[in-house]
């Protein structure tokens, strides 16, 4: 079985697997990173977002073996500075935006990159914007969402 | 270390004596730390309301697992079923609340509640969830929102009772009057401005022996925490994905577990090709067969399921074979119950509306682990019912239901999905089979089309009217049966359901307990008739609410009409009480009823009586063709609610932040259930797979404009907020609906009958492939 080496938080790890393994089952289950949750493991419900080289993507449905070793992959895990939260996290929190939370994480990374792409394409981050974001929250939070994500924004 | 321990309490007279306040009994605790403890079950039972939530029914029929021996032991045990509040010698206060948080912030309301009568900092309040505690009786269900209401009273009088008791023992200490102390913060001050932290107090204050003593309550005027807006206590771990949830959990070797499933719903194994090649498949441990299907144990999920993908099953058919939408429609309309008043003869206003069925579930797949050995067996899940649960796992696996520890673990998302515990029965199973732990998932594909539903059914309705008044209303309500035979927790209750005619019984006494009408009609009936045909049913959030409340609003809609009046006025005028028109006039007034709309676009009423609470929601609709047109990838676009304004008299409130999240949840779900999400049967089985074909409200479809009221309520306890937000958001959203394209819905969800917008995923195998390309999406 090959070893592998991946970028992962900051931190390089190695990790034994076949090539073919999903990289959600390679960070949750061997890793033991569990920030990314699993909702339906062909990249629709979103809930496993993360971010590789700052954008967002969805382990799921990326093989092992198509992520190389200068790939930074970061998970809700590492999106804050140590103790400091990233502002999208203070925004949830003064939102009290999450119900169960099972969702979050992943919300939370899709709103960091859609923010950081409104910001490249110099567009507005707005209803619209908003909108482009497919992740599910059962819950139906999203009117909370849409306010930290916009508040959020304000302090990136 | 010696241990400080103060006299007993002298009689409470003069300042303290709670004068003319109800005196609660709680229960002074032997042991070294100051433990007290409330009585949950007679508080509830014997003592406070019934609460329309949790329906007291007949005499328990003789138990088959927790029988007279046990309830002879635990009589013996006269504190056996209290709840416990603990001051620990760190100072931290601790609770383990023997009830299941799903999201619903019952931890954090929990923590508010003892904070308030502490004088603590809601944050120096500790609350677990309490694994399953049989004694507890009917006391360990989350259900019909029932959960503040029953727990407020017993949580607070045992947190008032360590209070007065760390008051004491401080007195005594500082040497001081106890009516000059004050606490705060988990220091005890005297007026010198000498404190004493509640750490150092836990000795002295504990209790030799258990003894019950009459404590008062804290005055409603003098809250500080309850009722002030509260952000939920775990946000940060979520935000940081620090919660854990089941699946999170780091259990010794209990290795990832997916079934196969049979095509059709609930197909069972029959015979398995290739075990031995799917054994030696990369990363597989076992695979062993189970009731439901053929169980694969893995390194990873993603392996387990590359196993369930290359297993050859025969499989026997299942229990709708062959059965569709249609043929399950046909089965109801058979089944309806005739309506009293003859058509024809008086002027009458009729409707007649189907509900297709939806699916509860969460975004967190049915989970749990297990752990069976031969003389025990340790389970960990998100159970709503952990009693129920305990009961039935031990009995498949031959165990005492002693034998069997049932750990509740917070859920992702409820919605009435968790009140069964399908993974925990499974896991168990696979765990006896394979000899090692297993961390049993339902992938999503299973979850939507295997998992438990709300029931397909159908609500006629025919009122008589004159010029001015409703002279009678008839809902005649048919149903595909609802699952009740979790109980209302406990073993004894759920054998009662399984007996014959049970479930009608618990069925219909839950409909007539929740579906009281919020409007003077006149002879007002309502009648449940169930059809049991063997689908995997539950409550889903707000049981049959939605559906009754939706055929009830359109034809109040329509009555209004008919007598030419204005629906808002009308609905004022026949509304039973001056909650519901209080929370009516809120949502005119903010939500601007009766303003001009452009022609596509419309305003609905809609309101609801149940949870001791009182809910009106007005909504506006864009139902022009270039809203319902607009394209999004892979989405269910159609009509959109641009604006919601919804009102709650909700009775006491203990978190408004907390209340207004639920709303919003139940809002959203509202939007779902009336305008875009169902299950559709076909050949015996459910065609949704994903969450792509399952269309749950998503950002493009939440309203852009939303306000909740909370309407002030001179109500001293707190009612339901888990439910509240569904039934009267759909019935205005099809009211809105109904306006804005001039025409009444026949069903529900509006799309139903429309083509799949999506290629259905195969059957076999039960789970799609993950896809590889997700590289190309990045954003």
């Amino acid at each position: 079985m090959p070893s592998r080496t991946l970028s992962l938080n900051g931190e390089k790890v190695t990790v034994e697997a076949e090539d073919d393994v999903r990289l959600l089952w390679v960070i949750r289950d061997l890793l033991g990173v569990t920030g990314p949750k699993y909702g339906c493991g062909i990249n629709v419900c979103k809930a496993c977002t993360s971010h590789i080289n700052g954008k967002a993507f969805n382990p799921c449905s990326v093989p092992l073996s198509a992520v190389k070793e200068s790939d930074e992959i970061t998970t809700i895990e590492g999106l804050a500075d140590g103790e400091k939260l990233h502002p999208m996290q203070e925004a949830w929190i003064d939102q009290d935006v999450p119900q169960c939370g099972f969702c979050q994480p992943g919300q939370i990374m899709a709103a960091v990159a859609k923010v950081r792409q409104c910001r490249k394409e110099g567009r507005e981050v707005d209803d619209a914007a908003i909108e482009e974001i497919r992740n599910i929250c059962r819950c139906g939070t999203y009117n909370r969402i849409r306010e930290a994500i916009k508040a959020g924004a304000e302090n990136m | 270390m010696a241990q400080h321990r103060v006299a007993p309490a002298p009689p409470r007279e003069g300042l303290r004596a709670p004068v003319g306040r109800r005196k609660f009994l709680g229960y002074l605790i032997a042991a070294p730390t100051l433990v007290v403890a409330a009585e949950l079950t007679r508080q509830e039972i014997f003592g406070g309301p019934s609460a329309s939530a949790a329906p007291i029914l007949s005499a328990p029929q003789p138990p088959e697992a927790y029988d007279l021996l046990d309830f002879i032991r635990d009589a013996m045990r006269p504190t056996a079923n209290l709840i416990r509040i603990e001051v620990n010698r760190d100072g931290t206060v601790s609770f383990a609340l023997p009830r299941s948080d799903n999201g619903q912030g019952i931890i954090t309301s929990t923590q508010m509640i003892i904070a308030e009568e502490m004088g603590l900092d809601v944050d120096q309040v500790r609350v677990t969830l309490a694994d399953a505690r049989p004694e507890l009786l009917f006391n360990q269900i989350t259900g019909g929102s029932s959960t503040t209401f029953s727990t407020y009273t017993p949580i607070r009088v045992a947190a008032a009772l360590a209070q007065m008791r760390l008051l004491d023992a401080a007195a005594q200490l500082l040497q001081q009057d106890v009516r000059t102390l004050t606490s705060r913060k988990g220091l005890i001050l005297d007026p010198l401005g000498n404190s004493l932290p509640f750490g150092d107090l836990a000795g002295p204050a504990a209790s030799a022996v258990t003894e019950q003593v009459e404590v008062a309550l804290k005055p409603r005027e003098d809250f500080t925490v309850i009722g002030k807006p509260q952000g939920k206590t775990d946000a940060r771990d979520i935000v940081t994905g620090r919660k854990q949830f089941v699946n999170d959990l780091k259990i010794p070797d209990a290795l990832p577990t997916v079934v196969c499933r049979a095509p059709d719903l609930n197909g069972t194994p029959d015979d398995v090709e290739n075990l031995d090649e799917v054994r030696k498949m990369p990363g597989v441990t076992d695979v062993e067969i189970i009731s439901t299907g053929v169980a694969v144990r893995a390194k990873t999920f993603g392996q387990a399921i590359d196993g369930v993908r290359a297993l050859e099953v025969a499989w026997n058919r299942g229990t709708v074979a062959g059965e569709d939408d249609a043929s399950i429609l046909k089965k109801l309309k058979a089944a309806e119950l005739p309506l009293a008043v003859p058509a024809g003869v008086v002027d009458t206003v009729e409707g007649a509306f189907t509900f297709y069925f939806k699916s509860n579930s969460s975004l967190e797949p049915n989970s749990a682990i297990a752990d069976v050995r031969s003389d025990g067996a340790e389970i960990w899940g998100p159970m709503k019912n952990p009693v129920t649960a305990q009961n039935a796992i031990a009995k498949i696996l031959d165990l005492p239901q002693n034998a069997v520890t049932v750990h509740v673990i917070q859920g992702g998302g409820s919605f009435g999905r968790k009140l069964f515990f399908d993974a925990a029965l499974e896991a168990a199973q696979a765990s006896k089979a394979m000899g090692k732990p297993v961390k049993l998932m339902w992938t999503r594909a299973d979850d939507s089309r295997q998992g438990r539903v709300h029931p397909m059914c159908t609500s006629r309705v025919r009122a008589t009217v004159t010029n001015d008044s409703v002279l009678s209303f008839e809902q005649r309500h048919t149903s595909v049966s609802t699952d009740f035979t979790h109980g209302l927790g406990d073993a004894i209750t759920a054998t009662a359901a399984k007996a014959p005619l049970g479930n009608l019984g618990f069925s219909e006494t839950i409909f007539e307990l929740t579906q009281a009408s919020p409007y003077n009609y006149g002879v007002s009936t309502r009648v449940l008739n169930e059809v049991d045909m063997r689908f995997n049913t539950s409550s889903m959030r707000n049981v049959y609410s939605p559906d009754v409340t939706t055929a009830r609003e359109v034809v109040t809609d329509q009555l209004a009409n008919k007598m030419g009046r204005d629906a808002y006025e009308f609905r004022r005028e026949f509304a039973r009480s001056d909650r519901i028109r209080g929370v009516l006039d809120a949502v005119a007034k903010q939500g601007r009823w009766g303003r001009s709309m452009k022609p596509g676009t419309a305003q609905g009423l809609g309101v609801h009586h149940e949870y001791k609470g009182v809910t009106a929601a007005l909504v506006e609709i864009d139902c022009r063709p270039e809203t319902v047109n607009r394209r999004i990838r892979e989405a269910v676009t159609g009509p959109r609610v641009t604006r919601v304004t919804f009102a709650i008299d909700a009775g006491l409130v203990i978190n408004p932040k907390g209340l207004e999240a639920q709303m919003m949840g139940g809002i959203n779900d509202a939007i779902a259930l009336i305008l875009s999400s169902s299950l559709h049967l076909v050949d015996g089985h459910f065609v949704e797979a994903s969450w792509d074909n399952y269309f749950y409200t998503r950002q493009w479809n939440t309203p852009p404009e939303l306000d909740i009221v909370i309407v002030e309520s001179d109500h001293d306890e707190p009612g339901g907020a888990g439910e509240a937000g569904v039934a009267a958001t759909c019935g205005a959203i099809a009211n809105a609906y109904a306006r804005a394209v001039g025409k009444v819905p026949t069903y529900f969800p509006i799309n139903h009958l429309d083509p799949f917008p999506f290629e259905p995923k195969p059957l076999v195998p039960p789970v799609p492939e993950s896809p590889t390309d997700g590289l190309r999406y990045t954003y």
